[in-house]
């Protein structure tokens, strides 16, 4: 195909027909401050590779890499085992392109990956149907929400305080522009919100969205809520965050959820500075019209032979455009399928197998941690993934354990920034790659922080 | 009776100030296998141009939209478990929603069938 490039008069048309002087006038949004008006300060204009290389390489060993260091750090992304074949096959030259394709049809085998990737978070969500993956967890989680509002034709979510705080973020974000209403409540680290999501469904409530297990890592039955909201003609949303979690306990589809979102980050995608994630989207069948994304299916041509098609890519933007269910137009195609493998590789056993090592190691550290003078354990129930509340802030213990090599946890002042009565809480995440010895160094840093 | 037509390829048959709407077999023809049609809800408010009911086709999702002003008093839910009624009957069976008219002066500017022909002739 020639590349035709844009000459100035076409240009100029451009910005003539939506009345814009110049091409800067469409970044006046940005702050003058924030842009750039010439080389950066202290930059070199040039440098060889050898030197670039050897500069970033010594910047890098300032890091402290979560591989190199006793680590129990999750909050939404989670360091588990990826093995070398899943890195292996993803970077197969056949599915190096694994973006679905605008004629979907020709690229067979990328749909059939993302019809197995389907058909692999359908079932572990509990769900008739999945879609082809979406950006990351929160945006799904977003994405849920807005889906929640078509099928009912309400506005008003509610929203457990035991969901990320990251993803409510994005959610009050979107909800900024929609006009949808988010009914919210601040993270209490004894009470389950329970009683108060109970309370809140009314005949107005297009959704509850409850995270499972939730950002302390509590496990509840979601079976009341459900059947609360199914009363009211609302929608039960479940976040899903450590899908792990779902080879040991029951998943939300079974519990009445409607809608299951998650992030698909701890199977078969590594830690990657944050990103670049994949969001899980699932629900029931009968919602399946107001799913936003795309979703493949399997089909027979012609001949009667097995093939797959974007079934339902009509409801997106680049032939629904301003109508279409989301603004989505695409999948995370490469992470799905690093996911898939992943999942593939384990087996509904080497699934079950992993969430009962990662529980087990889990329960091993919440007891040892729980034995130094001052540390108490705030969990009835978790899965690799706990809270302890400490006698002093832990946002400054997290630094001084980093002080001592331990990457010990998430604080929940981080998370919630100024919520004094959450201060002193740490949450802690223990997986497979997790050994004894990390558990005794982790015990031990955080004894003598503490003494 | 009287049946219309719209430039946007509907039909409208009026009986008194009640109407049944759906959309013209060019227009089915166009759109190629249906595989979905969501009617408006019985009470929704429509007004003349504005989006009543989609139609999905294994090609396109598109919107129909309302010949006239008026109110739903019924949705064809018989299109929920076989939206292909849209392809093999759609001036008959295949209809989308019945309405009461609010302004039937709003009938005037639109096209009788031979009108709609010449039209479709023209495309």
């Amino acid at each position: 195909m020639r590349y035709l490039p844009l000459t100035n008069n076409d240009r100029q048309a451009m910005l003539a027909t939506i009345g814009a002087a110049s091409i800067d006038d469409l970044f006046i949004d940005v702050p003058e401050e924030a842009r750039l008006k010439g080389p950066i300060p202290g930059l070199p204009m040039h440098a060889s590779e050898m030197a670039v290389e050897r500069h970033f390489s010594a910047m890098a060993r300032k890091n402290m890499a979560a591989a190199h260091h006793p680590f129990f750090l999750g909050a939404g992304a989670y360091k588990h085992h990826v093995p070398a074949s899943v890195d292996h096959l993803i970077q197969r030259g056949e599915f190096l392109t694994a973006y679905t394709p605008y004629q979907p049809e020709i690229a067979q085998g990328t749909l059939q990956m993302l019809f197995e990737f389907q058909t692999q978070v359908a079932r572990l969500f509990g769900c008739d149907v999945a879609n082809a993956s979406m950006y990351d967890g929160s945006t799904a989680c977003w994405e849920a929400i807005g889906m929640a509002g078509r099928v009912t034709k309400r506005s008003k979510a509610v929203i457990s305080s035991g969901l990320h705080p990251h993803y409510v973020s994005v959610a009050k974000t979107m909800a900024r522009f929609t006009g949808d209403t988010l009914d919210l409540a601040t993270l209490d680290m004894v009470q389950s919100d329970t009683p108060r999501l109970l309370n809140a469904i009314d005949d107005e409530t297009s959704c509850v969205v409850v995270q499972y297990p939730d950002i302390l890592g509590r496990i509840e039955d979601l079976s009341a809520i459900a059947h609360k909201a199914h009363e009211h003609g609302a929608l039960l949303i479940a976040v899903v965050t450590e899908p792990v979690a779902l080879g040991a306990i029951k998943s939300p589809g079974e519990m009445g959820a409607d809608i299951v979102v998650g992030e698909g980050q701890s199977l078969g995608v590594g830690l990657q500075f944050g990103g670049p994630y994949v969001g899980l989207f699932a629900c029931k069948e009968k919602f399946v019209r107001q799913m936003p994304g795309r979703l493949c299916g399997q089909t027979v041509d012609a001949e009667g032979k097995r093939g797959f098609v974007l079934t339902l890519s009509t409801r997106e933007q680049h032939i629904r455009r301003e109508k279409a269910t989301s603004n989505i137009c695409t999948n995370s195609g490469l992470c799905a399928l690093a996911f898939s493998i992943h999942m593939s590789l384990l087996g509904e056993r080497g699934l079950r197998d992993l969430a009962a090592l990662n529980h087990a190691r889990a329960v091993q550290a919440a007891q040892r941690l729980a034995q130094i003078p001052g540390v108490t354990l705030v969990n009835d129930s978790f899965f690799n993934e706990f809270t302890l509340k400490l006698p002093v802030n832990a946002r400054d213990v997290v630094h001084k354990l980093a002080a001592k090599k331990v990457l010990g946890g998430v604080s929940l002042g981080r998370l919630y920034p100024g919520e004094a009565a959450l201060e002193n809480g740490l949450l802690v995440a223990v997986t497979e790659v997790v050994s004894e010895e990390d558990i005794e160094t982790f015990a031990a840093a955080l004894q003598e922080v503490l003494a | 009776m009287t049946r219309y037509f719209t430039d946007e390829h509907e039909w409208i048959e009026v009986e008194g100030t009640t109407a049944t709407v759906g959309i013209t077999d060019y227009a089915q023809g166009q759109l190629g296998d249906i595989v979905f049609a969501e009617v408006p809800a019985v009470g929704t408010t429509l007004s003349k141009g504005g989006d009543a009911a989609v139609v999905e086709s294994v090609k396109a999702a598109s919107d129909v939209y309302a010949p006239v002003s008026g109110t739903v008093t019924e949705g064809n839910d018989a299109l929920a478990d076989d939206p292909a009624l849209v392809n093999s009957d759609p001036e008959g069976a295949g209809w989308f929603f019945k309405l009461e008219l609010s302004d039937p002066s709003e009938l005037d500017g639109l096209m009788d069938a031979a009108a709609y022909k010449a039209f479709v002739d023209s495309l």
